[in-house]
Parts: structure tokens; C-alpha cells; sequence
């Protein structure tokens, strides 16, 4: 089992979704986070006051997987969160960590099933 | 029947002669008689002018500081509303206009304050009249504008000001800065700016000059807001700012087309000049923003907008359309210089540009008038010798700013020696909503 995070561009959100139905993940949890990375923020204007805002606004995916659903998880999050053909900087990252343990509060299962 | 043509073959005559008798006192000096349709009207723009106080500033300028202010903003508006009408009543309305000992062209104490012959409105009655409205209504109609000008004041010292000092210093300033230039501007002849042939219909030099340079002494004086202008302070809420701004231009008819005190062409007049220079001055501003900075934003057409509403204030009564562009083009350039470099450049906090854009705006109006209320710029003042009555104008704005300024600094300065005039530092990094309120604005 792996634990996959994901922080993308809110404006891909929906299409990252959609490409992940399509190879059947449907559970994910997902937050608005704000975040510095490369991009390096953007400028802000009110009444002639600059603001550098560096601090940019995320989406954050959580994503329990069973193993042989790890890279279509991963592919369907990296083609459908890039911007435009290219892709651009500030399109984000995701990690994989190892899942120790999944317990489902309703029912009590725990491990595979469980996800 | 032969009695009622008798009877009328006496009364014909006995009116006629007594209608002759009466009519040379009839011609001279008019009973004042109350107008249905005026009062009707000034009723409507009682309640517009109160409405851009409560919400409509509170809303403009509660969307334009931080999350953690938004109810001390809110909370000055309205304690000011009510404030500010129990010092009307009490002696604030008589102080501005009890005509006791005016006379016309001579210098006196009454030149510049009235007494307190109306203070608790003391022989008022519903049946006294002034000009063809109620004095009953007529008083509320000005309580109107003494209740939103300290309200405009408290944009410059938003965010650190102790909300006690704030009522304080508001009922201090509305009784030495408000109630006299008010006398002297609208107080009937004898008032010194009246005599004087000062025009300013609806208020650019008593709510917006007064409010505007008492805003900028009182935040040099308070000083900047910690952290300012190193750590971002952007607006919390520009949803709630764009709806008290369209909020303001809507209540702004009441306040210019009601100053008239006359349902009539004036006023329709007074309503479309303050339309046109609040779209001339929000499209200069949209330009302006677009050229320099690559996109225009809407806070900058708001701040537009209220500029060009501020600077048509006291010309509205006597211009034409032509004087409404010009007018809104030439605040809509002024204003964003001062709202955006010159505060910059001087490093004063002036934290939602109160200054910069009614003190400013309202001191270009106040000139402009002077050009644009003579027939031939299209105003209603007839023959108006412009060199002359700039002069008049300018004189009256640099009385008015020096006036205001000496006597907001010696207030602030008292208060600040006595009970202080900031909230502690940890109540400022707190926020005033809960430090000094005790609630926040929003919980979720």
C-alpha cells in the first residue's frame, strides 16, 4: 500500500479528478493548502501598494493506493495537472510514501480491504 | 335664494377690499409655506444620506482592512451613527444653524457659531418650516451629514485607534471643527464662507475637506500601523468593499440632489452631475491602472468612483454635464496621485486613503466650481467672475484646512496625553475585533 500526495494548480483540480475515475481511483481527500516552491509567488497591486505574494494558493491530494494502482494514480495525475501541452512551472510535485496500516472506522477492516 | 344673493352681493366686495388691503404685505414677504412635494423628497434623501453611513462606509471600508478589523470598522460606523445624533440634538444642530445674531455682511461671533437657541430642538415644532419643508425634517436631513462625516474620518487611523478615543476625539471634532464650518458655510447670511459668496452646495469643504484633513493630521499623529508599509495589508474583503461603494454612489443622490431641499430641476440637475463625474473619475482610474500597471482592478475603479462622487460634492448644484466630465476627469488624475504616490513618498499611513481621496477630492471641487458653475461653462450661476471667485474659494479651502488642522492636532494631541489615542501593541497584532470587541467577524 502507498500513501500519495499530491500538490497541484486548483485549476487542474477538476481534470485531475476526472483522469483519476477514469482508471477507477475514487477516493481521495482534498484541501486547500498555500505553498512557496519555484514559481516564486506574484505581484499584488492595491492603490499603487505593491504586494509580493509569495505564498501561492494549492490544491493537496491524499490518496491511499493499493500497489498495482500506484502508476495509473500517478499518470493520471501528472498528465491531467499539467498546464497546457508543456507544462509550467508551479504545476507541483507528487510523493509516494510506503502506508503501514489502514483501518476503515466503520466496519473496523483493516490493510487491502480497507482502502 | 334672494338671501344668498344678497349675502353675496356683500361678501364680493368685502374680499376684494380686504384681498387689495392684504396684498402689498402678500407681495412683499411670502409666509413660508411647506411643499408636499419638496418634503417628500428630502424625506427620501434623509434616509439615502444615513444609508451611506450604515452599511454602505462600514461596508467600504470594513472590506478594505484585515480579517482580524473587520467589526472594529463596522462597530465605529455605527456607534458614530448614534453618537453623532445625540449630539445633533442636543446642541449640535443649534450650534450650526441657530441664525441668533447673524447679520448679514458683518463680522461677529455668529459669523462663525451659531448659539444654543436650538439646542434640544427648543421651539421647534412640526409645524415650523424652513424654506418649504418641515425644520423638523430639515434637522434631520443635516443630522445626516454631521453623523457621516466623522465617519469618514476613522479610515485614516483604522486598525490601531482605541475605540474609546475614537468616540471621543469624533464628539470633540463634530462640536469644534463640524458645527462651525458648518455655521459658517450654511448658516444663512451672515455666516462667514455665506457672506463671503463661498460656494459649496452639498458639502466638498464641510464633510469632505474637514474629514479628509482631519484624517490626514490624525494619522500622522497616531503613526503608522505596525509594520506598515514592509508587511502586506491587503484588503480582506473586496466583495464587501465593492458593495458599499456601489452602496455610497447610490446614497450620494440624497446627499447631492437632496441639499437643494427642493423636488425640482436643480435637483434632477445635482443627481446626473454626481452620476457622471462618478463614471468619468472610475473610467480615469481604470486607465490609468490598465496603462501603468498592465491590469485594471476593481478596487481601483471603486476608489475612482468615490473620488469622483467626493470632488462633484459641492459643485453639484451649480454645474452642467460639461462641468461634471471635467470635474471627474481632473479627480480621478489627482486623487490617484495623492491615494497612491504622494502617500508613498511621505510614508504616512493614511490606511484607506481618506486624505487622498475626499480631502483631495473635495478641495478640486471646491476650485472647480468656481469655473464651472458660470453659464458659460455650462453651470446655472449666471455671469460668474471666475478670477474672483476662485479666489473666494481658494480663501475658504485654506481656511477651512487650516482651521480643521489646528484644531484635530490640538485634540488628538490632548487625548493622546490623557487616555491615549492607540490600543496596545498586542491588541494591534491581535487584531481590534477581539481585543477590543471581544467577537470575530467570521467563524468557520
Amino acid at each position: 500500500m502507498k500513501y500519495v500526495i499530491a500538490v497541484i494548480q486548483p485549476a487542474r483540480l477538476e481534470a485531475v479528478k476526472e483522469a483519476l475515475s477514469k482508471v477507477e481511483v475514487f477516493r481521495l481527500t482534498v484541501g486547500d493548502v498555500q505553498g512557496l516552491g519555484r514559481q516564486r509567488g506574484h505581484t499584488e497591486i492595491y492603490r499603487g501598494h505593491e504586494y509580493h505574494v509569495n505564498l501561492i494558493r494549492k490544491v493537496k491530494l491524499e490518496i491511499a493506493v493499493n500497489d498495482e494502482f500506484l502508476e495509473p494514480t500517478i499518470n493520471a495525475i501528472e498528465t491531467a495537472g499539467r498546464s497546457g501541452e508543456e507544462g509550467k512551472i508551479g504545476d507541483g510535485k507528487i510523493f509516494v510514501l510506503p502506508l503501514e496500516e489502514v483501518v476503515r472506522v466503520r466496519t473496523g477492516e483493516r490493510g487491502k480491504d480497507a482502502i | 335664494m334672494n338671501s344668498l344673493l344678497k349675502r353675496l352681493l356683500v361678501a364680493v366686495p368685502v374680499a376684494l377690499v380686504a384681498f387689495l388691503l392684504a396684498e402689498p404685505a402678500w407681495a412683499q414677504d411670502a409666509k413660508p409655506t411647506l411643499n408636499k412635494g419638496d418634503t417628500a423628497w428630502i424625506i427620501v434623501a434623509t434616509a439615502l444620506v444615513l444609508f451611506m453611513n450604515i452599511p454602505a462606509l462600514a461596508f467600504f471600508y470594513g472590506g478594505l482592512v484585515r480579517t482580524k478589523n473587520v467589526l472594529s470598522v463596522l462597530m465605529q460606523c455605527l456607534a458614530l451613527t448614534a453618537a453623532m445624533t445625540v449630539i445633533w440634538l442636543l446642541f449640535g444642530y443649534s450650534l450650526s444653524f441657530d441664525a441668533e445674531g447673524m447679520v448679514k455682511d458683518e463680522v461677529n461671533l455668529n459669523s462663525f457659531i451659531g448659539g444654543f437657541g436650538k439646542a434640544m430642538l427648543s421651539g421647534v415644532t412640526p409645524d415650523t418650516i424652513t424654506g418649504t419643508i418641515p425644520e423638523i425634517l430639515f434637522f434631520a436631513f443635516q443630522m445626516t451629514f454631521a453623523i457621516i462625516t466623522p465617519g469618514l474620518i476613522i479610515g485614516a487611523f483604522a486598525e490601531r485607534m482605541k475605540f474609546s478615543a475614537m468616540m471621543i476625539f469624533s464628539i470633540l471634532w463634530l462640536i469644534l471643527v463640524y458645527c462651525p464650518i458648518c455655521h459658517m458655510t450654511w448658516g444663512g447670511p451672515g455666516g462667514y464662507f455665506a457672506d463671503m459668496g463661498v460656494m459649496d452646495h452639498a458639502g466638498g469643504i464641510v464633510v469632505h475637506i474637514t474629514a479628509g484633513v482631519a484624517a490626514l493630521v490624525a494619522c500622522i499623529i497616531i503613526g503608522k500601523r505596525k509594520g506598515y508599509p514592509e508587511l502586506p495589508m491587503p484588503p480582506h474583503n473586496l466583495t464587501m468593499t465593492f458593495a458599499g461603494t456601489a452602496m455610497l454612489w447610490v446614497g450620494w443622490y440624497g446627499f447631492n440632489a437632496g441639499s437643494g431641499l427642493k423636488a425640482d430641476g436643480g435637483a434632477a440637475m445635482a443627481l446626473l452631475v454626481t452620476h457622471i463625474s462618478a463614471s468619468v473619475a472610475t473610467l480615469v482610474w481604470i486607465v490609468i491602472e490598465w496603462v501603468k500597471n498592465g491590469k485594471p482592478s476593481l478596487l481601483g475603479a471603486a476608489t475612482g468612483a468615490i473620488a469622483g462622487l467626493a470632488a462633484v460634492t459641492p459643485a453639484s448644484g451649480f454645474i452642467g454635464p460639461l462641468g461634471a466630465l471635467v470635474i471627474g476627469m481632473v479627480s480621478g488624475v489627482v486623487c490617484y496621485v495623492f491615494a497612491t504616490a504622494i502617500k508613498f513618498k511621505f510614508r504616512y499611513d493614511d490606511s484607506l486613503d481618506v486624505f487622498g481621496v475626499h480631502g483631495i477630492g473635495g478641495i478640486v471641487g471646491t476650485l472647480l466650481v468656481a469655473v464651472f458653475a458660470a453659464e458659460a461653462y455650462g453651470g446655472n450661476a449666471g455671469e460668474v467672475n471666475i478670477a474672483s471667485q476662485l479666489g473666494v474659494q481658494s480663501l475658504a479651502v485654506v481656511i477651512s484646512v487650516v482651521y480643521t488642522a489646528i484644531v484635530s492636532a490640538i485634540l488628538l494631541i490632548a487625548i493622546d496625553k490623557t487616555i491615549g489615542l492607540r490600543t496596545t501593541e498586542d491588541s494591534e497584532s491581535e487584531g481590534l475585533d477581539t481585543s477590543l470587541h471581544g467577537e470575530t467577524g467570521y467563524n468557520y
